[in-house]
């Protein structure tokens, strides 16, 4: 499991998952899941698009996911947000099926993108993946307030003069090059489900934000982890053990909340 | 500083989408007053605000504050919005979202210095939710949201706190109190306070002047100058009477050709 030639999946695995536990920290914050879907779907036609011209796969990712959330962003200040985000969905879909339809690309190469893949990420873009990766932090870094202040409430942030349109815009920018890290190892399909899974229990173990964020970021690396290995033993898609075990982190974290909730209630009786 | 001229609205005209919502609107606040902003839902108090907040653009007029042009995100004003809703697992405490009204607009992650932590909890003392400060603001209840929210607001130390229509969806006890603390900011803070409501009897008790708006005008002053019936008749377009029942005021609407004609002479009332 730990031979040389899956060095480069617990690398980029785990540079994705602490990236895509601070990004979904966020997301869950902004009630965003719809455009976490979205997005990784956006950048699975890029890929389909990337190898039918010959090119490098994750540049396809790169583009056609920030070309999503930029429709996405554009999109939202004509129209209903999910109404957007729907349209962006099916258009990247359709793209992606074109793509593969006339490429001459074998079926598990597709399965691959879809499903994801341990050795999804190879050795050249190990770098490329760091890159990207340390742009993101920086960039939430930068906009960490801003950000957390507009999630709470966008009406509160403007009145404190910060500028909400710009912050979702910025944010669906690093939504994007974080789902394009994030598909070839886990799937176009269940990107989205580490995401969205352990932000969303990490909000139930804690009421700091701060701390919300450490706990996701853990949880999410404890995920994709437990998932590189199940499906290096198992040989089934590692995307099926993200999404499942994405899923178990929450249905945990919601039972320890009920329980903690009701010795309370106990007590205060 | 009571008396100088904190806020001044003049020849203001607000148009959304082409449709003009307010027209030739003029009013001022002064230090350490209770202002009421009373209007029936739809009337324009929301953009109104808006505006003095810098959030809205005016077709036509000036906003200032201490004589200067109001710009957005004046730290001289706080703001109170109509409904915010937390979700119950918002994993951020009281102390966290009163902390953010410090430094939520500033890039970066910075540690907050002990001195703005005693200025949180200094403001979470002011609203009498010091109890509440490491509680999940999605779990309390509207009163104590509304306590957190102005706190929120009052944290930068503003000069003008502006509120659009805090007592909504409050039961009579909350809302009441909520006025009370708005009366002590004012008093023991000398922050004015410009307030919109529907119903103006609540704050009858406190407030130093009325900003009444009806039918895209305004009619401004003591609760006295303002809520009679010759003004609100020429505000509103047609004759309606004001009652005064057990200390309540009742406005019934009514009709009068007198009053068509005040109105075509005077679309806007300023009573100073």
């Amino acid at each position: 499991m730990f031979s040389s030639f899956m060095t480069n999946a617990w690398i980029s695995g785990t540079v994705i998952a602490t990236l895509v536990g601070v990004v979904g920290f966020f997301v869950v914050m902004r009630a965003s899941s719809f455009a976490a879907h979205a997005i990784p779907n956006g950048a699975f036609a890029g890929a389909a698009g990337a190898n039918l011209v010959g090119v490098n796969p994750l540049f396809g990712l790169v583009v056609f996911a920030l070309g999503a959330a930029l429709g996405i962003g554009y999109s939202s200040r004509r129209t209903r947000s999910d109404v957007a985000t729907a349209l962006a969905l099916v258009m990247m879909l359709a793209l992606g099926a074109a793509f593969l339809a006339t490429s001459n690309e074998y079926e598990p190469a597709i399965n691959a993108l879809l499903f994801g893949e341990i050795l999804g990420v190879s050795s050249s873009e190990i770098v490329p993946v760091l890159v990207l990766a340390l742009v993101c932090a920086l960039g939430l870094g930068v906009l960490y307030r801003p950000l957390l202040m507009s999630s709470i409430s966008s009406e509160l942030a403007v009145a404190q003069g910060v500028n909400v349109s710009l912050i979702d815009v910025a944010f669906l920018v690093v939504l994007a090059l974080s789902s394009a890290l994030a598909v070839p190892v886990v799937g176009a399909l269940l990107t989205f489900s580490l995401t969205i899974g352990p932000p969303a229990a990490a909000r139930l173990l804690t009421s700091r934000p701060h701390r919300a964020l450490a706990c996701s970021v853990v949880l999410s690396l404890l995920t994709l982890w437990a998932a590189i290995a199940s499906s290096y033993w198992s040989n089934l898609p590692i995307g099926f053990f993200v999404g499942t075990f994405s899923a178990l982190v929450y249905l945990v974290a919601r039972a320890w909340d009920v329980t903690r909730r009701r010795r309370l209630a106990h007590v205060v009786a | 500083m009571v008396g100088t001229d904190l806020l001044k609205v003049e020849d203001l005209d607000v148009s959304i989408a082409g449709r003009m919502i307010l027209r030739d609107v003029n009013f001022r606040i002064d230090h350490g007053e209770f202002t009421g902003l009373i209007g029936s839902n739809g009337a324009g108090k929301t953009t109104l605000l808006r505006v003095i907040l810098g959030v809205q653009a005016a077709a036509r007029g000036r906003v200032s504050v201490h004589g200067q042009t109001l710009t957005r995100s004046n730290s001289s004003v706080g703001y109170v919005p109509q409904k915010v809703v937390f979700e119950p697992d918002l994993p951020v405490r009281v102390r966290d979202f009163v902390a953010l009204g410090l430094d939520g607009a500033k890039l970066g992650f910075a540690r907050r210095s002990r001195q703005n932590l005693e200025l949180v909890d200094e403001m979470l003392d002011a609203v009498e939710a010091a109890a509440l400060a490491n509680r999940r603001i999605g779990s309390l209840s509207g009163g104590e949201q509304q306590r957190v929210l102005i706190a929120h607001a009052l944290v930068r130390k503003p000069e003008l706190l502006l509120l659009d229509e805090p007592l909504a969806s409050l039961d009579p006890g909350s809302a009441q109190e909520i006025i009370e603390l708005l009366h002590s900011v004012v008093v023991h803070q000398q922050v004015a306070v410009l307030m919109s409501a529907h119903e103006m009897n609540p704050l009858l008790p406190v407030m130093d002047r009325v900003v009444y708006v009806a039918n895209g005008g305004v009619a401004s002053g003591t609760t006295d100058e303002v809520v009679r019936s010759d003004v609100l008749s020429a505000l509103y377009g047609h004759h309606v009477d004001v009652l005064h029942v057990h200390g309540r005021v009742l406005v019934v609407a009514g009709e009068s050709d007198h009053a068509k004609s005040m109105v075509a002479d005077h679309p806007a009332v300023i009573v100073e």
